[in-house]
């Protein structure tokens, strides 16, 4: 049991980073495929976090009467990321909008080989 | 003080008891309509009750007045979300359940 | 008892995401993204990352489930049928998944004080940071005066994004003569309650904004929750009035200044003598020098998402009026 809990955050983190994965590689249309990308991201950021907590600690701000606080690196690190995933996200989906007017579909087996006719 | 934290804990029970019921009418409510009641009970009362409980809990500093701001943000927008939801699906044409069986019964 | 919380958090972000593989109804997958954020939101605070969970709540719940939004409105809400089996995808990320499985099992048991995570940086910038820089909140310290470098490139791809979108999309001015059908004018309650709310929400950004030294906040988060404000206006009271309170042109100009506040903090550092960036040369204190900067270059950034983000809506939101778009 106290293996399980040593890794649980670790094995759910894998779940969630491989249904974002199959998501992208396998959804049809293009807006699930984005959706699927930042299920993997948000993964990948709570398996930073979960690096970087200590048992027993508090958030990283400096209080009276606390000596033992969690790692403020990987917060840091994830903050940058978290705000450059909204920004790849929202260059994704300009990008999905123009598709749909040059194709007139956003379905990935329906444009798949019309680049030869534009 | 006792006091304190027994109320304290009837409104946190209350609030989960509203939070559990309105989530239960989600499923079994027959109509739209009747759905969003159920999920703006959970929305407003039970977030309510369940901050009352929390405010009992701190002392009187800084922490009770973000509570209360929360509170009354709450206060203002939960009932308004509600609203929106219930005056689009009108605008939109949606039927209440006995308007749309008296529909039937016509056609 | 933490523990607890955590573990029945996870689990059901595990089942939404499980959910969200068989949804055919895009705007329930992009609901259920939303929840998706909240709750790994919820797991950040309880793992003790609250500036995290402050701006992953404001950026990934907020603005990315309303570009979605906006996308679907214009691509169509329910996604076809698949045409090719699924059996290879699935074989690939259950051998991907045991391999990353069988890599967990090195690693260092979660929670444990002695990690190798935790020795060398990390207990160098907690026991040097309240002294050299002075400020409570660590991360804001370690974000903004350490690796004051990678937080303005941070802040350059923001603008770079919005560059992109601008580039791509545009924001299309509608013209006099056509009719004016947008925003939601025939809900009262909306037209109140929005006006009664949204200068707690600028009031609140800026709170965020300059709180951000003492507790969770700072420049990101700010900017979001301001962006968020306007946005919410342009929703209940239509785009050309919400161009005519902010014009796009004037963001433009708000972007690029937020960015130049920026570097010109790096830049007058090195003009009164120290390195790129440098604030301890910007007051003679050399701690109220961090605390000046910090300031400023959260201001900086604060300013340009907050522009960049209204400026990314704008282009979404206009082009619905488009009339090739089915």
């Amino acid at each position: 049991m106290n293996h399980v809990l040593d890794y649980y955050n670790y094995w759910i983190v894998v779940f969630l980073m491989m249904s974002g994965f199959y998501i992208v590689i396998s959804a049809n249309n293009l807006v699930k495929k984005i959706v699927g990308l930042n299920i993997f991201q948000t993964s990948v950021f709570m398996l930073y976090i979960s690096m970087g907590k200590v048992s027993g600690g508090t958030a990283p701000i400096v209080v009276e009467g606390v000596t033992q606080y969690s790692n403020p690196l990987p917060h840091v690190l994830i903050l940058t990321a978290i705000v450059v995933g909204v920004a790849t996200t929202a260059v994704g989906l300009s990008l999905i909008v123009r598709i749909k007017r040059a194709y007139g579909t956003v379905e990935e087996n329906e444009f798949e080989n019309k680049d030869d006719a534009i | 003080m006792a006091v304190l934290d027994i109320i304290s804990s009837i409104l946190l029970l209350l609030g989960v008891f509203f939070g559990i019921s309105g989530a239960m009418g989600l499923f079994r409510f027959p109509d739209f309509f009747t759905r969003v009641h159920a999920s703006s009970v959970t929305d407003t009362l039970a977030a309510m009750l369940i901050i009352g409980g929390l405010l009992l809990q701190t002392s009187f500093d800084l922490n009770t007045a973000k509570l209360l701001f929360i509170l009354l943000f709450l206060m203002v927008t939960s009932p308004t979300a509600s609203h929106a939801l219930a005056k689009s699906a009108r605008h939109g044409g949606l039927l209440t359940l006995p308007e749309s069986r008296s529909d039937q019964k016509e056609s | 008892m933490a523990e607890f919380i955590d573990l029945v958090l996870l689990a059901m972000l595990a089942i939404t995401a499980l959910r969200i593989i068989f949804l055919k109804d895009l705007f329930a997958v992009v609901m259920l993204f939303g929840i998706y954020s909240f709750l790994s939101a919820l797991i950040f605070v309880s793992l003790d990352a609250v500036d995290v969970a402050f701006t992953e709540a404001s950026v990934g719940a907020g603005i990315s489930t309303v570009l979605m939004l906006g996308t679907l409105a214009l691509t169509g809400r329910t996604e076809k049928e698949n045409q090719h089996s699924s059996l290879l995808p699935l074989v690939v990320v259950v051998v991907t998944g045991a391999a990353l499985i069988y890599g967990t099992l090195d690693m260092p048991p979660f929670g444990a004080a002695d990690n190798p995570i935790h020795e060398h940086v990390a207990p160098r910038y907690i026991e040097e940071s309240p002294k050299e820089v002075g400020l409570p909140n660590m991360v804001t310290s370690v974000l903004a005066s350490y690796r004051g470098f990678d937080t303005m490139g941070e802040t350059v791809v923001v603008f770079s994004a919005a560059i992109g979108v601008l580039s791509l999309l545009g924001v299309r001015r509608r013209k006099e003569n056509e009719s004016a059908e947008s925003g939601l004018m025939e809900h009262r309650v909306l037209h109140v309650i929005a006006k009664l709310v949204i200068p707690m929400i600028i009031l609140f950004a800026l709170y965020v904004q300059f709180h951000g030294d003492f507790g969770p906040g700072g420049g990101f988060q700010a900017g979001v929750i301001a962006a968020a404000a306007f946005i919410l206006y342009s929703l209940v009271f239509g785009l050309p009035r919400a161009f005519a309170v902010v014009s796009p042109t004037v963001l433009r100009y708000l972007a690029a200044f937020g960015v130049l506040l920026y570097a010109g903090v790096g830049v007058v550092s090195m003009l009164k003598g120290g390195h790129f960036l440098d604030y301890n040369v910007l007051a003679a204190n050399p701690i109220s020098g961090q605390h000046y900067g910090i300031i400023i270059i959260e201001l900086g950034v604060g300013i340009t998402v907050f522009a960049v983000m209204l400026s990314i809506f704008y282009a979404f939101g206009s082009q619905a009026e488009r009339s090739d778009i089915k």
